[in-house]
């Protein structure tokens, strides 16, 4: 048994891995809705949702419920294959592009194989994550055009237009970061931005090298907030005037695998980022000197964030909160106990720092919606052909010269 | 072994897409199809080593180009297509010549040698590519893109007298 296993550890390490990211990924997904309809009531004045178990923590369980329960109509007149194909074509493009991401430094030792933190690590990551993206518009347009109903077309072709057209910002965005890595490879990419400068700056991209790729981030992220759809550039499923757009013929589970796709293509979006930008899994501290207490930092994070929790739930109001909440906050105290063990602190720095950097991101992207009215249909082709594109170009050019000057 | 099977899987597929992209009826069932067969033959570059170019394939054809048959198709509201009688050309002449044509590689596949080839590493590192692309043939490269840009020059000139005659 574990010669068959030694010698197809290939094929089971994958298979594990892929199952614990798949589960972690949907989990993410469902609170990442909680976490979004929670940040942007609180933009509003509003509590969010707060019935469903304590602070609503249930909410997303609810949800799923009541999707996978609900009934499922098939509008007449469809076109049945490609109606259903879309919903999954979407989230399986979703959930495959975050297969590429590499989450942690480090190798995990499994069926007596060392296997990087995250499934593959392909030399050729960032082109197979902008193919998969590149694919991603099929489920929206598909979807708009197989429902046979007015609204979902307009919205499928609003918002194909829309992906076709920022994709080109987006690709052309991150060249000057592959020029300065020279490598296609995500874990490569994040190795070059290691290292300091004038003592406190991280060399990230977008602080250093020659020259900071400000403008490429800027590029960079107004085209994946509109890559993936999302406000201020959501006309594709502008309520006022499609109803829902292109899911707007779609219910249950369905529906919800179109969400489940947009917050997984919202998730690779901002991993990506942090990687090309703000050095993927670099702590922005120095590890060594006066520096090095600041491996404790997602040990004291865990423990803070416990704490509070248990405070929170011993004041709570209802029964069920003064119960669930203490023990959640417990499992992040021992969290943050485990963290701090010497054998699991260097294992935790990577993926601490990496998934923190991703949070801000998704942070930002829910105050953007929360903050920024949507743009009109015009404005926004405007936005991406006459500002977007010649200013990521431009960015090329720039880095180009920068890097020629500086390697002379 | 895992390799010749995930090739015929592969071929397969392909080859049924392009099956299914004359069978099909409807235009958008029949771009769907293309789509298939050109993911199938960015899988096939990948068993070959060819990891770059499998991307591209799938960036630009199946990204790209198939999302603008798309969309085309979309707006057009193209319906299904009315099927006409078998014509008497494909009947006397395509008949015959998918029969010599089947025969022949069925003679070719028999004879020659029946391992798949790899690409040496040489053309396939994006490196080796970028410096042929942009040293050694830079200027039929070059000349490529002038002939492209023409091509857009082209169909913004045409679609610009179109609507200032209306």
């Amino acid at each position: 048994m574990s010669d068959f296993l030694a010698q197809h550890s290939l094929l089971f390490s994958s298979v594990v891995k892929a199952a614990i990211l798949i589960l972690m990924a949907l989990t993410a997904l469902a609170y990442l809705t909680w976490f979004e309809r929670k940040v942007v009531a609180h933009i509003q004045s509003r509590w969010g949702p707060y019935r469903a178990g304590p602070h609503g923590l249930l909410q997303p369980l609810a949800d799923g419920v009541k999707f996978i329960t609900k009934e499922d109509p098939m509008p007449l007149g469809v076109d049945k294959f490609v109606f259903l194909l879309a919903p999954f074509l979407a989230l399986s493009l979703a959930l495959t592009a975050l297969g590429l991401i590499p989450f942690g430094p480090q190798t995990i030792t499994l069926f007596g194989r060392a296997t990087p933190l995250g499934i593959t690590d392909l030399n050729l990551g960032l082109l197979f994550l902008f193919a998969l993206t590149s694919l991603g518009v099929y489920g929206v347009a598909l979807a708009g055009w197989a429902s046979n109903s007015k609204y979902p077309l307009l919205g499928g072709l609003r918002s194909s237009a829309q992906m076709v057209s920022y994709e080109l910002s987006l690709t052309l965005s991150i060249v000057g970061v592959l020029l300065m890595a020279g490598s296609f490879s995500l874990r490569d990419i994040i190795n070059a931005q290691q290292g300091w400068q004038l003592h406190f700056l991280p060399r990230w991209n977008i602080f250093a090298g020659p020259l900071p790729q400000l403008l490429g981030f800027f590029c960079y992220f107004t085209s994946a907030i509109a890559e993936t759809n999302r406000a201020p550039f959501d006309l594709a499923e502008a309520e006022q005037e499609l109803v829902g757009g292109f899911h707007t013929e779609y219910s249950s589970m369905k529906f919800a695998m179109f969400f489940m796709a947009e917050y997984g293509n919202m998730i690779t979006v901002s991993c990506l980022a942090t990687i090309l930008f703000f050095g993927g899994w670099l702590s922005p501290f120095p590890g060594m000197g006066g520096w090095a207490w600041t491996r404790f930092i997602p040990a004291v994070v865990f423990l803070i964030a416990g704490i509070s929790l248990i405070i929170d739930g011993i004041r709570y109001t209802t029964i069920y909160g003064r119960i669930v909440l203490p023990i959640l906050g417990l499992v992040l105290c021992g969290v943050g106990a485990l963290v701090a063990m010497p054998f699991a602190s260097s294992y935790a720095q990577g993926p601490f720092w990496f998934l923190t950097k991703v949070l801000i991101f998704l942070f930002i992207y829910v105050w953007v919606r929360g903050t920024l009215p949507r743009l009109r249909y015009d404005q926004l082709m405007g936005l991406g052909w006459k500002v977007l594109l010649p200013v990521s170009l431009a960015n090329v050019v720039l880095t180009s010269l920068a890097l020629l000057v500086a390697h002379r | 072994m895992i390799v010749t099977i995930l090739f015929f899987a592969l071929a397969l597929i392909a080859i049924s897409g392009a099956v299914s992209l004359i069978l099909q009826r409807h235009p958008i069932h029949s771009a769907l199809s293309l789509i298939v067969v050109m993911v199938a033959i960015a899988g096939l570059y990948l068993l070959l080593g060819a990891q770059f170019i499998a991307a591209v394939q799938i960036i630009v054809y199946g990204g790209a180009i198939m999302v603008l048959f798309v969309f085309v198709i979309m707006l057009l509201n193209a319906g299904a297509e009315e099927r006409t009688n078998f014509s008497r050309m494909a009947a006397y002449v395509g008949l015959p010549l998918a029969v010599v044509l089947a025969a022949g590689m069925a003679w070719w596949a028999s004879t020659g040698s029946q391992s798949l080839p790899t690409l040496s590493g040489e053309v396939t590192q994006t490196h080796a590519l970028a410096m042929m692309l942009f040293q050694e043939y830079a200027f039929p490269f070059e000349l490529t893109s002038i002939l492209v840009l023409i091509a857009i020059l082209g169909a913004l000139t045409l679609a610009k007298r179109e609507s200032g005659q209306e």
